[in-house]
């Protein structure tokens, strides 16, 4: 299943010796998608189809003549339709701008200005690899409108693209070859342990397992173990859509920010901007924490999630390592944000266990060269930390428990929802106003430092 | 009420105009006469809960006066050279520091009995939605003012994500 680096070299000779001509320039001529491409978005959109239509088909052991004819019709419909959208659509990039039109009835145009670019994502569901195919989706901060995915391109076709995207996002007019620098690869076994410790995988579990012990004594047993059986279903396809995502993980520093690869099944790979994540946060959840395992994710600049999304789908939050150990994952982080992004905190003074009993423990926060750390939860650890260049605003809440014990916490809030960003919580009232006078200037500084957009074009 | 900020640049605080306090007496006042009517009209039919609607109504107000009263006291903001402060709040007491640079939108909203009483809010957003910089109660002049001013520093300083 290993797609990795064997691509990357075989992308850059390509540039100069691709007959028809791959090197940028060519890309602002109108082009299609794969011709292939009807069959594997037909694919996904028919095998609902089939199954809905297959049911009746199957309880009824035959159907008859005019049944079946319309149940042709309607999959015949779904092959048409696909195959009109990929006639009515084309991409070019002008001037910078990558830009796709499409529909047939009603035509729409998307433009995406490269300067805006926030990733660029190679995915290649199991049917496109199969047929040697792949997605290419770019990101834009701003909403989701501003996202652009071409489905379906040959997989080596969306390569040049890809890097021809970067190199024109970098400001440069050729693609040099992708320099990656691993630094973080997923363990599968350690994927295999941890994905039923998850919450959300295990408690259903539990229940289920209850329902299946004690819905034995009850005098309609025979419900209580559909539902239990109903809710294992629905796990295994969840826990198996984790392992198939994060199998094979792995992160790489390149030129462009940060190269993402994995996937089991269906692959990606992604290429984040630095400069657009805002910050990156260190889960443990509860069980993960006899292991000493974490995860690391980072919170992208950008629109807000859509609701049938799940997180990572909307490029909102990104996982930049599924599993591993804390000190692992604090590397990684390092390796972003800049050297030594140790834990720089420090505990809160020890009246704070009287307004947080629970979190005490966990409680830690501090500023260091160029971004702060702040460590929150009650069962399951939370470490923030967010460069002082993005931090958006500055905030120093006193409650009226923290005001009696001479307390404060100060919050760094980062672009996105109300969750991203750190806060420093339960701080001494002179530290908090420390804090509250040194950052605003710490942050001034830090934005001046560090370019806020990408790379000015040269 | 001690005050986190930093002492510099000549702190002077600039507070809401007191037609705010006004306002916000008045709703309490609306809202405890409405209580005591109620407890008027009931008094007729049943005398206890009548009157225990009245002491409610007198609880109320004033609760509430002496509360919203220092809820208007607490309100301030302060525009230094790079960035806004706004300070806020009885219980939970706030302040927040917003750069001028990370400013995206500055909103000037008026109610209709803020409108009646020639107020306006103003209320300043950045890219995170967290971010809490909101003053209410300003004299539409001064709110038009302070608009103008912030989006001026603000294109001046500007430095999104």
């Amino acid at each position: 299943m290993n797609t990795g680096p064997a691509e990357d070299p075989a992308a850059a000779p390509g540039m100069a010796a691709s007959p028809t001509g791959g090197s940028t320039p060519a890309w602002d001529s109108w082009h299609r998608l794969h011709p292939l491409s009807p069959v594997v978005q037909a694919g996904r959109r028919i095998l609902p189809l089939v199954v809905v239509l297959a049911v009746p088909f199957l309880s009824q052991g035959s159907s008859t003549k005019s049944q079946s004819l319309v149940d042709a019709g309607l999959v015949g419909l779904a092959v048409v339709a696909g195959a009109a959208e990929w006639l009515v659509t084309r991409w070019r990039i002008e001037a910078g701008v990558l830009r796709i039109d499409t529909g047939l009835v009603r035509r729409r145009t998307t433009k995406l200005p490269l300067s805006r670019v926030q990733s660029i994502d190679l995915v290649r569901p199991g049917t496109a690899r199969l047929l040697g195919l792949a997605e290419v989706r770019v990101r834009s901060g701003g909403s989701r409108e501003g996202d652009v995915r071409l489905a379906y391109l040959a997989a080596e076709r969306a390569e040049h693209l890809r890097d021809g995207l970067l190199a024109l996002v970098r400001g440069s007019h050729t693609s040099s070859p992708m320099s990656e620098n691993p630094i973080a690869r997923a363990s599968t076994s350690r994927l295999l342990i941890s994905t039923p410790l998850r919450g959300a995988i295990l408690w259903p579990i539990l229940a289920a397992a209850a329902l299946l012990v004690f819905g034995r004594h009850l005098t309609h047993g025979g419900g209580a173990v559909a539902m239990a059986t109903l809710v294992l279903l629905a796990v295994g396809t969840g826990a198996a859509r984790i392992l198939s995502s994060q199998y094979g993980f792995e992160v790489a520093r390149t030129q462009d920010g940060l190269l993402i690869r994995g996937g089991a099944v269906g692959t990606f790979t992604e290429t984040l901007a630095l400069h657009r994540i805002q910050a990156l946060r260190v889960v443990e959840p509860l069980l993960w924490r006899p292991f000493g395992w974490a995860k690391l994710v980072a919170d992208m600049a950008g629109g807000q999630r859509r609701r049938d999304e799940d997180r990572s789908a909307s490029g909102r939050i990104r996982t930049l390592v599924p599993v591993a150990t804390r000190t692992e994952v604090l590397r990684v982080a390092e390796s972003i944000v800049g050297p030594a992004a140790r834990e720089a905190g420090t505990a809160p003074p020890t009246r704070a266990r009287l307004k947080a009993p629970l979190s005490y423990p966990l409680l830690r926060a501090g500023l260091a060269d160029g971004y702060a750390v702040s460590v929150v939860g009650r069962v399951r650890r939370l470490t923030t930390i967010i460069p002082l260049a993005k931090v958006q605003s500055v905030r120093w809440v006193q409650g009226p428990v923290q005001r009696r014990l001479g307390l404060a916490t100060v919050h760094l809030d980062a672009a996105g929802g109300r969750s991203t960003g750190a806060a420093l919580r339960d701080r001494s009232s002179e530290e908090a106003r420390e804090l509250l006078g040194r950052l605003p200037s710490l942050c001034a500084t830090a934005r001046r430092s560090t370019p806020a957009g990408p790379a000015p074009l040269p | 009420m001690e005050n986190p900020a930093p002492a510099d640049q000549a702190n002077s605080w600039s507070r809401p105009n007191p037609r705010l306090l006004t306002l916000r007496r008045g709703e309490v006042g609306a809202g405890a006469g409405a209580l005591l009517l109620i407890g008027v009209g009931l008094s007729f039919t049943n005398m206890v809960v009548g009157a225990c609607l009245a002491v409610a109504a007198l609880l109320v107000a004033g609760v509430g006066l002496t509360y919203v009263g220092r809820r208007f006291r607490s309100w301030g903001y302060l525009e230094r050279v790079e960035d806004l402060l706004v300070h806020r709040g009885v219980m939970f007491e706030r302040l927040s520091v917003v750069p001028y640079g990370r400013m995206q939108t500055v909103e000037v909203t008026a109610g209709p009995l803020e409108r009646s009483l020639g107020l306006a809010t103003v209320q300043l957003h950045t890219a995170s939605a967290a971010s809490d910089a909101r003053i209410p109660g300003l004299d539409r002049a001064t709110a038009a003012d302070l608009r103008d001013r912030l989006v001026g520093r603000g294109e001046a300083t500007a430095e999104g994500l």
